[in-house]
């Protein structure tokens, strides 16, 4: 361990205390009194814009200056929604993307 | 009665909490095993798993561990990384309001992956969602941290190539939104969110495109809060 015990429970703390503090702040501003409808509505509409952006998040480091940078991502993404389009089934979408992307980047690129 | 509710709700939860299981096992081994190939054995990757509980910002406190990061770095970039907790809970505020002590153990457990899960959650018979939301929140809970001990314990010893194995997380945002998407009267709110965190994605690069973007969204949905209230709700109710 580079750090000491102390330092290193010390990061954890922070590191969770910051999380946390996260995770309760709208429950603080809202807690007690009924919730604006402007919030409510935010609340409605968010769920889908925060997972659009985690998957262009995820898909951050993709570079289109060479085909190794994107290809994979491309189809292994394809045959996600491909999948998950023709069999909704969440299990098979989610391994036959991650075998796809898997086997490009170590056998093809 | 009230058992056979619970009871159906743990089943309930625990089916639903599969493909998330299939999705935390290789990234819950990956930090394990980066743990360890720093110096801390499998006990400190499961205990930061169960107290931090928040997968991208754990990867990055592996490199706070091998380095002198000052605190100050360490509390900035943690609140900035999660920033995106601060719009997760306006989702379930009047939700959570009847849960009693609950409220803070799913507030504490609210990772973007509990948080999906609580969102697609859809009423059916014999399950109560309060029972859902407490054993799903668990559950996930107890797999993260199971698989980073794991991933601690067989260090460096995996005996097929995981390159690549990450990709399982962009793969189930993916199949969540395509649900999201058959399940909503729009998915307007999607191609806002994407539209614009590609603008920022090519404007900030890829380390400090997240709060900006979701702020973009944010910003924009309230404006054309006329146009876009009645669509939303018009699926509901």
């Amino acid at each position: 361990m580079p750090l000491s015990v102390t330092r290193s429970l010390l990061i954890i703390a922070i590191c969770a205390i910051c999380t946390f503090s996260e995770r309760l702040f709208p429950f603080l501003l809202f807690g007690n009194r009924k919730v604006p409808p402007l919030i409510r509505y935010l609340g409605k509409i968010l769920p889908m814009a925060v997972i659009a952006t985690l998957v262009v998040y995820c898909l951050r480091h993709i570079d289109v200056a060479s085909f190794s940078g994107f290809v994979p991502e491309l189809l292994a993404t394809a045959v996600t929604a491909g999948l998950h389009l023709l069999k909704r089934n969440t299990l098979l979408s989610v391994v036959g993307g991650t075998l796809t992307y898997m086997l490009l980047v170590q056998l093809v690129f | 009665m009230k058992d056979q509710i619970i009871r159906n709700s743990f089943r309930y939860s625990f089916e639903r909490s599969l493909p998330i299981l299939i999705g935390f096992f290789p990234l819950g081994v990956a930090f394990g095993i980066l743990m360890s190939s720093v110096g801390y054995n499998f006990l400190w990757a499961g205990l930061t798993s169960l107290i931090v509980y928040a997968g991208s910002l754990q990867f990055l406190m592996v490199s706070f561990f091998t380095d002198e990061t000052s605190l100050v770095t360490v509390a900035v970039m943690a609140l900035l990384l999660n920033s995106r907790h601060l719009f997760y809970g306006l989702s379930f505020i009047e939700t959570f309001r009847t849960y009693g002590p609950w409220k803070y153990f799913l507030i504490y457990g609210m990772s973007d992956e509990s948080y999906t899960l609580l969102c697609s959650y859809k009423d059916r018979e014999g399950v109560s969602e309060k029972w859902v939301h407490i054993f799903s929140t668990a559950l996930l809970m107890i797999y993260w941290s199971s698989f980073s001990a794991l991933g601690g314990l067989i260090g460096t010893w995996i005996p097929f190539d995981t390159t690549g194995i990450d990709y399982a997380l962009t793969a189930l945002f993916t199949v969540i939104f395509i649900e999201q998407i058959k399940d909503s009267p729009t998915s307007f709110p999607g191609v806002v969110a994407i539209v614009s965190s590609v603008l920022c994605l090519l404007l900030l690069g890829p380390e400090h495109f997240l709060l900006p973007s979701l702020t973009l969204s944010v910003a924009v949905f309230i404006l054309m809060r006329s146009a876009l209230e009645p669509r939303i709700s018009s699926g509901e109710e």
